[in-house]
């Protein structure tokens, strides 16, 4: 249960103390943000609604509403956030 | 008929537990679901077992595809649990989570209201153990809260059962359906009832027992709440109030409001409890619907999360068992130590953010096209918000804050081998029903016109997701993103944490002032008779003074003088 620094795998680098693969991860999401967009063009896309028939409504819609919710979410902690001990007061 | 009730099979289990320890008991454990498996496969689909109680009969075995798919369900999720928690030497906590699941058995395979009302206490009494064994004053505080709510559900449940059946003169589990208050008993019984059923399912408002509760019980024992009590309650509804459209509201709220707070909050576990409501909303959303694709969404989405959700417990619990800590503030980097656990933790954050492939993703979707095709376009807004929002926050941040982010230097060793079968169960599950969604398909309890493999699914469902991890990496490198930091958020149970004591204190102190005064006036009015009669009888008062006896003789002479007269008058 303790915190075991110098623990035996000290000292090894693991896969994302490099900050170039980090990088390659967010590539790899760029990318594939990409193709998705691409993909739009050729795949049917059978639709239930004509909001979803709207073009890149998908991602438009996922990327802002992960943004509201967390500019939301951060004007939250203002009102909300207390100490850890506050109840136990 | 060799069959049992099966919840006498976990009933029995726990005594035999009690009763062993070593390899014997783990071997007893394990065996208890797979039993209960054989049994329940072995029950004629009349079976039925009445028990006569005061007069009353209480029928203890109804079995029909919706109690199935349920009754294997709980097995499973039994299973798991035990094997994620094997290395735990608690008698205390094996025991209250085998009659915990067996308690949830007993609910769905109910034939009357009474005995439904009969487990559902014993869900809150059984599995109250599992967070008192945290042995921390936090977690009794939690567990005594806990245990105050979910009994007060069942109270509610009763005094509706009791006003059902007066007015309708049966205590069959059937639609029930929301009515009118002013249509008198019958009315005002449908609404207790889906008030206390709202309690079990987290309504908003109704919720924080949850959050509060399950975050403080014990690694594993968290893994057993999360399966049973909120999943009885979904079975309840999509009994008795399905297509009632309230629901589809109350749903999305559910499914709403969860995400903001489990964006802001630093107990990882919490985060989960928190996603726990907002996954039950889409279920909620679906039995509101009613139609026979939105309650197969609902249920068969019921079926995931209890897998994926207990996967994602199971991992958190990995980490806390094995660091002693589970604040986002206070992890990361553990990926270095602990690959098999961040593995599996991420299949369960793809399965609950519906990646191709994984389990959510053949399930939520069935719930959001009905509710397209049922008119609700802002309700299905609503729940797509929801869906980038699961996935911002238990698709990314948990996997993110426990396994990556910045190195907290903890270097724990990986889970003990239990754990990590347990996990990989789980996890296989995911990928299976993801891939092959047809077997968990013919249990649902309506016949299946759904193909969650089309072109236009797979595609959309990716961007959604793939702009959502976007949004979570551009936030960060704009240093937008809140930090995990140490401290709680106030949510509904301000409500009775602090407002309601406080209201108690602030009642208290008028008391007191109102009595202070009241002493005060009755101290002056005392003083005053007092100063009054020391006036009179007083050392010089008029009737404390001395008098002399001839005074005396001369008023009793007078008297008797006017007394003689008087009588010749």
């Amino acid at each position: 249960m303790a915190q075991h620094h110098g623990a035996p795998d000290d000292g090894k680098t693991h896969m994302f103390d490099k900050p170039q693969n980090v990088a390659r991860v967010r590539y790899a999401l760029y990318a594939l943000c990409g193709i998705s967009i691409l993909a739009e063009v050729f795949v049917h896309r059978h639709v239930d609604h004509p909001w979803e028939a709207l073009p890149l409504f998908y991602c438009l819609y996922g990327f802002a509403a992960c943004v509201i919710l967390v500019l939301i979410a951060k004007e939250m902690r203002k009102v909300l956030m207390r100490d850890e001990e506050y109840y136990d007061e | 008929m060799s069959s049992v009730a099966p919840f006498l099979v976990f009933f029995i289990g726990a005594a035999l537990v009690v009763g062993t320890s070593g390899i014997l008991r783990s071997l007893v454990m394990l065996a208890i679901p797979v039993v209960g498996a054989v049994n329940l496969y072995m029950l004629p689909a009349d079976a039925s077992h009445v028990v006569p109680l005061l007069g009353y009969e209480l029928e203890l075995i109804k079995v029909d595809k919706l109690s199935l798919l349920f009754g294997y369900l709980f097995h499973l999720a039994a299973f798991l649990g035990i094997v994620f928690s094997l290395h735990v030497d608690d008698r205390v906590q094996h025991v209250s989570g085998l009659l915990y699941a067996g308690s949830a058995l007993g609910a769905v395979f109910a034939g009357d209201l009474l005995t439904l009302f009969l487990f559902w206490e014993l869900l809150a009494v059984t599995s109250v153990f599992l967070i008192l064994a945290r042995g921390t004053e936090r977690s009794y505080g939690a567990a005594m809260r806990y245990l105050l709510i979910q009994v007060g559900s069942g109270v509610i449940l009763l005094a509706g059962i009791a006003m059902h059946w007066t007015a309708t003169g049966s205590t069959a589990i059937a639609q029930i359906g929301l009515q009118d208050w002013s249509s008198g008993l019958a009315g005002i019984a449908s609404w207790l009832l889906l008030f206390a059923i709202g309690i079990k399912a987290c309504f908003p408002l109704l919720h924080n027992w949850l959050t509060d509760a399950y975050p403080e019980a014990t690694p594993t024992g968290t893994v057993f709440l999360s399966a049973f009590t909120t999943k009885v309650a979904v079975y309840t509804l999509a009994r008795t109030f399905a297509g009632t459209e309230l629901l589809v509201y109350i749903g999305a709220g559910m499914a709403m409001f969860p995400i903001f707070f489990a964006v802001i909050e630093n107990d990882l576990r919490r985060v989960l409890a928190y996603s726990l409501i907002n996954q039950v909303g889409f279920m909620v959303v679906g039995i509101g619907i009613g139609t026979a694709l939105a309650v197969n969404g609902a249920v068969s989405h019921a079926f995931n999360d209890v897998i994926f959700k207990g996967l994602l417990f199971m991992s958190m619990g990995a980490v806390l068992y094995r660091t002693g800590k589970m604040n986002g503030s206070e992890l990361g980097g553990l990926y270095k130590t602990m690959p098999w656990t961040a593995g599996f933790c991420m299949v369960g954050a793809a399965s609950i953010s519906a990646f191709p492939l994984f389990s959510g993703f053949v399930s939520k979707s069935m719930v959001m096209v009905a509710a397209l095709e049922e008119h609700h376009p802002y309700v299905w807004l609503a729940l797509l918000f929801a869906s980038a929002g699961v996935f911002h926050h238990a698709g990314i941040k948990i996997p993110y804050f426990a396994f990556f982010a910045h190195d907290s230097g903890l270097r724990p060793k990986e889970a003990p081998l239990n754990m990590l079968i347990a996990m990989g169960l789980a996890a296989a599950i995911c990928i299976f029903n993801g891939c092959y969604p047809w077997l968990l398909y013919s249990m649902l309890p309506n016949p299946v016109d759904y193909e969650p493999y089309t072109a236009a699914h797979v595609l959309t469902q990716t961007q959604l997701l793939f702009f959502s991890a976007l949004a979570f990496v551009w936030l960060q490198l704009k240093g937008l993103y809140p930090p995990e930091l140490p401290g709680i958020n106030i949510d509904a149970e301000w409500s009775y944490r602090k407002g309601l004591p406080a209201v108690g204190r602030w009642a208290h102190k008028a008391a007191a002032a109102v009595r202070a005064e009241w002493l005060g006036v009755r101290g002056r009015i005392i003083e005053q008779v007092n100063a009054g009669i020391y006036r009179l009888h007083g050392p010089d008062g008029v009737f404390g003074r001395t008098w002399p006896t001839g005074r005396m003789a001369f008023w009793t002479t007078l008297m008797l003088g006017a007394y003689v007269i008087l009588s010749y008058v």
